[in-house]
C-alpha cells in the first residue's frame, strides 16, 4: 500500500506542475495578445499603425545590397531605403524584422509584420496568400557558374546540380519547367553561395540582379544566363484584406514616381555594386508602371 | 589580396554583435534547460508508472515531440498558434516553450532509462535492510540514477545550445545569423571573411559548452 501512496502523490504532483506550466504558457499568450491590441491574429490598419507610432517591416538581413546589416548593426540596402521613406511618410518609426525567403509569407499572413519588403517577387501562388502593392522593381532569373564550367544555356543544366534557395522563384521555376535539373536547396543565401564556392553544385540560380552583383565581386564566376523566365516584378506585400494599408502603399509608390525616388534609391544603394555598366532602368520601376 | 578577412571582425561593432548573438542563443537554451531538467525528471518518473493510462499519455507526448522536427514545432508555436487562436506569442516565448517541451520529452526518456536500469537486486537488498519504499528511493535509487544521468544530461544541454540556431527561422538573430549577416554585408570587400567569422563562432560555441562539460566531469568525480 505504501508504494501506491507514494506514487499517487507523485502523479498528483506531476499533474499539478504540468497544469501550472500550461497555465503560465496560456497566460503569457494572453498578455501578449492584449499588448498588441485585439487584432493580434489579423492586420493593423494605417490608422492603427500611425497611432502606435511604429510600423513593423520584414526585410532581409543577409542579402546585400537589397537588405543587409552593416557593421554597426543598422539595416541598409535598396529595400531598407524604401522602408525608411515609408516610415517617414507615415510619420512613425520603423521596426525591422529579419526574415528568410521561406518564412516571408507566414510573417505577413499572421500579421507579425505589417509590410514585407524583402525582395518579394510577385507570383500567382503568393498573391493568393498576401496582397501585393504596386511593383518597385523588376527582375528575371539569372544563373551564375564557375568560368571553367560556364553554363550559358538552360539545356546544359540537365543532370547537373543547380543550387537554389528555398522559397524563391528560381525553385518553383525550375521545378515546373525543367524537372530534369537536379536541385540542391538551401535555406539561406549565405549557405547557397558557400555551396557554389566550394563546388557542391554546378551553378546557382536566383534573381538576375542578385547573381550579377555577386559575380562582379567574385572573380572566377560569371553569369552565363542573365535573363531567364518571364520578367517578374518585386513589390511590397501586406496581409490579405488590409485594404487601407494597400491603398496607402499604392498611392505612396505613385507619388514617389513623380520625384524619381527609386532612381535615387538605386544611385544610393545599388549603383556602386553593379557598376557603370548596368542600366538602372533594367531594374527600377517608377510609379508602379512597367513598360 | 589587400586585406585579410580577419579585419571584418573588428569593423564597427561586429564583435560585440557576435557576442550579443551568443547571448540570445544561451539565454533561450539555458532557460529551456533549467525548465526541462526538473520537468523531465518528473516526466521520467511518470513514465515508469505501471498504469496503462499514464503509459499511453506519456507515450503519445514523447512520440509526438520526438517525431516532429524542432523546426516544425517552432513554426507551429510561432505562426500556427497565431493563425489558430490569435495568440501572438513573441519569438522568444515560442522558442522557450518549444525547447522546453522538447527537452522535457528527451530528459524524461533519459530519466526513465536510468530508473529502470537499476537492477532488481538493489531493491531486494534495500528491502532486506528494512528500508521502506520511500527510503529505498531516496537512498538507493536516486543517487545511482543521478550518476547515470549526468553524462546524458550534459549531452542534451549542449545539443540544445546548438539546436537553438534554428530560431533564426522565426526571426531571432542568434549568433549564427549575426555571423551570416556580417559575412554577407562584407562579401564584396572581404570575400574570405566567412572562414574567420565561422572560426570565431566555433570558438564561441566551444567556450559556451566547455564549462558545462567541465562541471559534469567534476560532478561525476564527486559522486563516484
Amino acid at each position: 500500500m505504501k508504494r501506491k501512496n507514494f506514487f499517487t502523490r507523485l502523479i498528483t504532483l506531476t499533474m499539478a506542475v504540468l497544469l501550472l506550466v500550461s497555465c503560465l504558457a496560456g497566460c503569457g499568450g494572453k498578455t501578449d495578445n492584449k499588448k498588441n491590441g485585439d487584432t493580434a491574429s489579423s492586420f493593423r490598419t494605417v490608422d492603427e499603425i500611425k497611432s502606435s507610432g511604429k510600423v513593423v517591416i520584414g526585410v532581409f538581413s543577409d542579402k546585400a545590397p537589397f537588405g543587409y546589416v552593416d557593421e554597426n548593426g543598422a539595416y541598409q540596402g535598396y529595400d531598407v531605403y524604401f522602408a525608411e521613406r515609408i516610415a517617414k511618410d507615415l510619420g512613425v518609426t520603423v521596426e525591422y524584422v529579419s526574415t528568410d525567403p521561406a518564412s516571408r509569407v507566414e510573417y505577413v499572413a499572421t500579421g507579425k509584420v505589417d509590410i514585407i519588403l524583402a525582395n518579394f517577387t510577385v507570383t500567382e501562388e503568393r498573391a493568393q496568400q498576401v496582397d501585393f502593392a504596386l511593383p518597385y522593381m523588376k527582375v528575371m532569373l539569372g544563373v551564375v557558374s564557375p568560368d571553367n564550367a560556364l553554363i550559358t544555356d538552360v539545356e546544359q543544366l540537365n543532370g547537373k546540380n543547380l543550387i537554389v534557395v528555398k522559397g524563391t522563384t528560381a525553385e518553383t521555376f525550375f521545378e515546373k519547367n525543367y524537372p530534369e535539373v537536379k536541385l540542391q536547396k538551401y535555406d539561406e543565401y549565405a549557405d547557397a553561395y558557400n555551396a557554389l564556392l566550394d563546388g557542391r553544385g554546378d551553378a546557382f540560380s536566383t534573381d538576375n540582379t542578385e547573381v550579377l552583383a555577386w559575380a562582379l565581386s567574385n572573380p572566377g564566376f560569371t553569369v552565363g544566363i542573365d535573363a531567364l523566365g518571364n520578367a517578374d516584378t518585386i513589390a511590397p506585400a501586406v496581409q490579405k484584406g488590409n485594404t487601407t494599408l494597400l491603398d496607402w502603399l499604392n498611392k505612396e509608390i505613385e507619388a514617389l514616381g513623380t520625384e524619381n525616388f527609386f532612381h535615387a534609391d538605386y544611385a544610393e544603394t545599388l549603383a556602386s555594386v553593379y557598376g557603370a555598366a548596368a542600366d538602372p532602368d533594367s531594374m527600377v520601376v517608377e510609379g508602379g508602371k512597367i513598360d | 589580396m589587400h586585406s585579410s578577412g580577419i579585419n571584418v571582425l573588428f569593423l564597427g561593432k561586429n564583435f560585440l554583435r557576435l557576442l550579443g548573438g551568443l547571448w540570445v542563443t544561451l539565454r533561450i537554451s539555458l532557460i529551456a534547460v533549467l525548465l526541462s531538467i526538473p520537468l523531465g525528471i518528473l516526466f521520467g518518473m511518470f513514465m515508469t508508472l505501471k498504469n496503462p493510462l499514464s503509459k499511453a499519455v506519456s507515450r503519445v507526448y514523447l512520440e509526438c515531440i520526438r517525431i516532429m522536427p524542432q523546426l516544425v514545432l517552432l513554426f507551429i508555436a510561432y505562426f500556427g498558434v497565431t493563425r489558430a487562436f490569435g495568440w501572438n506569442l513573441s519569438a522568444d516565448a515560442s522558442a522557450v516553450i518549444v525547447f522546453t517541451l522538447w527537452g522535457t520529452a528527451e530528459m524524461g526518456d533519459l530519466v526513465r532509462g536510468a530508473l529502470i536500469s537499476i537492477p532488481k537486486h538493489q531493491y531486494d537488498s534495500a528491502a532486506a535492510l528494512g528500508m521502506n519504499k520511500m527510503q529505498t528511493f531516496v537512498y538507493i535509487v536516486v543517487p545511482q540514477t543521478m550518476r547515470r544521468l549526468i553524462p546524458l544530461t550534459i549531452n542534451l544541454t549542449t545539443r540544445m545550445i546548438k539546436t537553438t540556431s534554428l530560431v533564426v527561422l522565426i526571426g531571432m538573430t542568434e549568433v549564427l545569423k549575426v555571423g551570416k549577416q556580417i559575412i554577407d554585408a562584407n562579401r564584396f570587400e572581404y570575400p574570405t571573411a566567412a572562414l574567420w567569422v565561422y572560426g570565431v563562432i566555433f570558438l564561441l560555441y566551444f567556450l559556451a559548452c566547455w564549462p558545462i562539460s567541465m562541471l559534469a566531469k567534476k560532478l561525476e568525480k564527486r559522486w563516484r
